[in-house]
This record gives C-alpha cells, structure tokens and sequence, in this order.
C-alpha cells in the first residue's frame, strides 16, 4: 500500500531525516514512535506531500508520489490523486472553524470528489456515526472539547474513502481522559483492518493496536518489527523507560 | 481679532443659527457638497477593496518579480503623503499621458492607489493571522490552492480584519477633505467657503457633525459584521 525509500529530508543544517525506508501492507496498522525530534513527523508531513524531501522514493497504492531519481514529484493532479489515497489527521485536529461539524465533512466530499449535497450529507452523518459524535453534526468546532473535535477530524478524513489513514500524533493535544475516547475510535477502524499508519507517544496503544512497530532515532529507523520484538529490543527500552507510562 | 465661538470680549454673533433662511441656504450647499464627498468616498471604497486584495496576493506571491513591485509600491503608497499623491496624479499624469483627467476621475485614482495599499497589508496581516494548519488540512482533503482560499482561508480572513478595515473607512470619510487641495469642491471646501464669506465658524462646526454622523452610521454597521462573525470562534 505504501512504500518508503531511503528518503532524505534536511532543514537548512537540521538532517531531520537521514535515509528513512518503510513499508505499510494493505491491511496493516503500523506505529511509529521514537523521542521528540527524531523525525516521526517530518515523515509522515512527507508522505502527503506537507514537506517535499530531498531524495527518495514514495510510492503510494502504486502510483508514484515522488521519485528523484526519476521525474521527481508527480505533477499537480496525479499528485492530487495520490494525495487523496490517504487520510491525515492532525495533532492540533485543524479543524475549519467557520464551518459547523457537518459542513466540515461534506465541504471536501462535495467541492473535491463532486458528490451531491444530499449523497454528501448521508455519507457524513454516517461517519459521524462511527466516531460517535452525529449528534454534534449542527454545532460549531468550539463548542466541542478536544477528543470530540478529533474525532471530527477523524470523521472528516474517513468521508473522503481513503486507501489509508495517517495519524500525526492524534492524542499529544488531549489530556489523558480525552485520549482514550480518540484512542477507541482509532482502535475500532484498526479492527476494520483498515491500512494505518500511527506516530504516537502512547506505547501501550501502540503495542496493543500495532501489527507492527518502527522504532525511530536521530532520522533513521534504529528497529521494527512485531510489538513484542520492537519493546524488548534495548534502545527502545531504554527510551520507554524514560517516558512515564500511563497504564 | 479673532472671534471665537461663544467667547472673547463680546458675545459671538450667531449668523447662521439664528437665521433660518440662511441656514437653509447653506445646507443646501452642504448637502451638494456632501454629494461630492460621498461619491469620492463610494468610489474609492468600490475600487481599492478588490484591488487591495489583488496587491495583497501579489505581494504574498513566491515570484519576486511579482512580490517586490508590489512591496515597493505599498512603501510609496504609504510612506508618501496622501495630498502629494493626489497632486501628481491631478497634474504629472495629464503631462505624461498628454490627456486631462477629469477632477473626480484623477481624485479617485489617486485614493484608490493609496488606499488599496493599506487594505493590502490589513489583508496580508488576516491571512496570516489564519492558521498554518488550516491550509494544510485543505491540502490534505485534496482542494485546489483557489478553492481553499475562497472556502477555507477568505471567511476567517474577513472575520479577522473587519475592525482594521473599519478604521480605514473612518479615515477615509475624513480625508475626503483633502481634495479641497486640487479645487474640488466638497463638504469641507463649502463649509470653508461660507465661513470665510460670512465670518463666521458655524459652517465648519456643521460640516464637522455631519462628518461625525456619517462615521457614527459606518462604526455602527461595521460593529455589527463584527457582531455577525462572532457565531464561531478561531
């Protein structure tokens, strides 16, 4: 479904990412954790085109995003296209302001993929549904706290029927309470066996949710594999003992 | 010697207060004049409010050769007085374009170009004021750079800069009075003109409410957009 290799990706003298290769399997949950600044979120921005590399190759769904060995990026509408093959949700949620909770799920379904008013409508309700939150539908982002407006943003990246989702950090904005109801929800499209990748700093949802961990440091992937393997392994040991631990 | 209003060492003869025919006469003359005024200040506002939104674009356009005319005009614009802008556009364009201008054409162009320069950087200021994230959630839902400007970025750039805009209408309504400068003859040039025929302040102190009057009807509809766009909140 998603295919990363060897991409470099460097802020003036800042090399957040330093030949960074991974792969996302149809079907798969992958979580990405690691320390702060080790590049998590440079990756994940690089996959829907928020920051461009340097070198590398992306491939998503088998269309290529970026190659720069080649043609380099795909020109604006293939890039468009692949854009669309993936959800993104924010840590900071972004959800639009103006715009009530239901108007923030249809105005992409309606003005991008052309769906009509009605068709749009049913379709968000019904992902609303699915977070839990189609009684919200009439009221604006800021009456709503802040498990809800991600669980919205969630909704509003389903709506769109991605191949894949991507999470940034969903949770790193919400207190520990709120956590879990946005936790739940993410938990629930992973037993939909809907192809995810999750940046997050909550180990124990990524050991229980992950089919597969990636463990990142200083730009580079240090280790994966199966949860189990990935949280005994000794550098991510001794990064997990650092961070205190909810559960 | 000078004869100020309801003192000095006599008391100050009214001459217009307290005759009703020559008040009638002399609002009949404002009220032209305000005809003047108001359609310097209708025009300059039509023009400069679109055209300030282009300069606005441009002068956020990642090509310098777009960016950098721009950014220079505004700094003349606004780093220039408004009565020396509206002297060259009334007697340096007709030498160079070989044509006179009409007064109140060569008038508006000048306010237009001035104050479509101030709205640019009002606009400039709300767009940034618009969270980064918000572009990037509209890239990532798959709209066009057009489309998320006009659906995403415009509206919340409106709420953002409607009190700083009120403040340039405000003080366009007021420096209408410049053209005064190049002959024309307006709220202020009539009031001036009768005050100095007759001598006697009172027209300037009737022009001065009517111009108080005007921008207390602007304050109040731009209170109430703003009351408007409070319906949601970031």
């Amino acid at each position: 479904m998603l295919s990363v290799e060897n991409i470099y990706k460097r802020y003036a003298d800042n090399k957040v990412l330093r030949g960074v290769s991974l792969k996302v399997n149809q079907g798969e949950v992958v979580a990405v954790i690691g320390p702060s600044g080790s590049g998590k979120s440079t990756l994940l921005r690089c996959l829907i085109d928020l920051e461009r590399v340097d070198e590398g190759r992306i491939i998503v769904g088998g269309e290529t995003l970026v190659d720069t060995q080649a043609q380099g990026y795909a020109e604006k509408t293939a890039l468009r296209r692949i854009i669309l093959k993936m959800g993104f949700v924010f840590q900071s949620f972004n959800l639009f302001p103006h715009f009530t909770v239901l108007k923030n799920v249809t105005e992409a379904q309606e003005r991008v993929l052309k769906r009509g008013r009605q068709e749009a409508r049913d379709y968000a309700l019904q992902v609303l549904g699915k977070v839990g939150l189609s009684d919200k539908a009439s009221e604006y982002p800021y009456m709503l706290s802040g498990g809800q407006q991600q669980r919205v943003a969630i909704a509003r990246a389903l709506a769109m029927d991605p191949q894949m989702l991507c999470f940034d950090e969903p949770t790193s904005a919400l207190d520990p309470l709120l956590t879990q109801e946005v936790l739940r929800v993410i938990k629930g499209l992973a037993e939909e066996n809907r192809t995810m990748l999750v940046v997050t700093h909550e180990m124990a949802f990524a050991r229980e949710v992950a089919d597969r961990v990636v463990y990142m440091q200083d730009g580079v992937v240090r280790c994966e594999g199966t949860p189990e393997e990935v949280f005994s392994h000794p550098e991510v040991l001794a990064f997990t003992s650092q961070t205190p631990q909810p559960e | 010697m000078c004869s100020l209003p309801f003192f000095g060492k006599r008391f100050y003869p009214m001459k217009y207060l307290n005759n009703p025919d020559r008040l009638a006469s002399l609002l009949a003359q404002l009220w032209q004049g305000l005809g003047v005024t108001m359609s310097l200040f209708g025009y300059t506002l039509l023009f400069s409010l679109p055209l300030g939104l282009v300069l606005a674009l441009m002068r956020m356009s990642r090509n310098k050769a777009v960016r950098y005319p721009v950014q220079l005009f505004i700094l003349v614009m606004r780093g220039t007085p408004l009565i020396l802008q509206v002297f060259t556009v009334y007697f340096v364009l007709p030498m160079i374009f070989g044509t006179a201008f009409e007064r109140l054409t060569a008038v508006v162009i000048a306010f237009v170009m001035n104050y479509a320069a101030y709205f640019a950087e009002i606009y400039r200021g709300g767009v940034q004021a618009v969270p980064e994230g918000q572009r990037e959630a509209a890239h990532v839902l798959g709209f066009t750079r057009g489309q998320a400007f006009v659906r995403i970025i415009l509206p919340q750039l409106i709420k953002r800069i409607v009190l700083p805009v009120s403040n340039e209408v405000i003080t366009l309504v007021k420096d209408t009075a410049l053209v005064t400068a190049v002959g024309m003859v307006e709220l202020y040039r009539v009031a001036r003109n009768a005050a100095s025929t007759v001598g006697s302040l009172e027209p300037l102190f009737i022009a001065g409410a009517i111009y108080l009057i005007i921008n207390a009807v602007i304050s109040f509809l731009f209170d109430r957009a703003n009351r408007y766009f409070a319906y949601y909140q970031g």
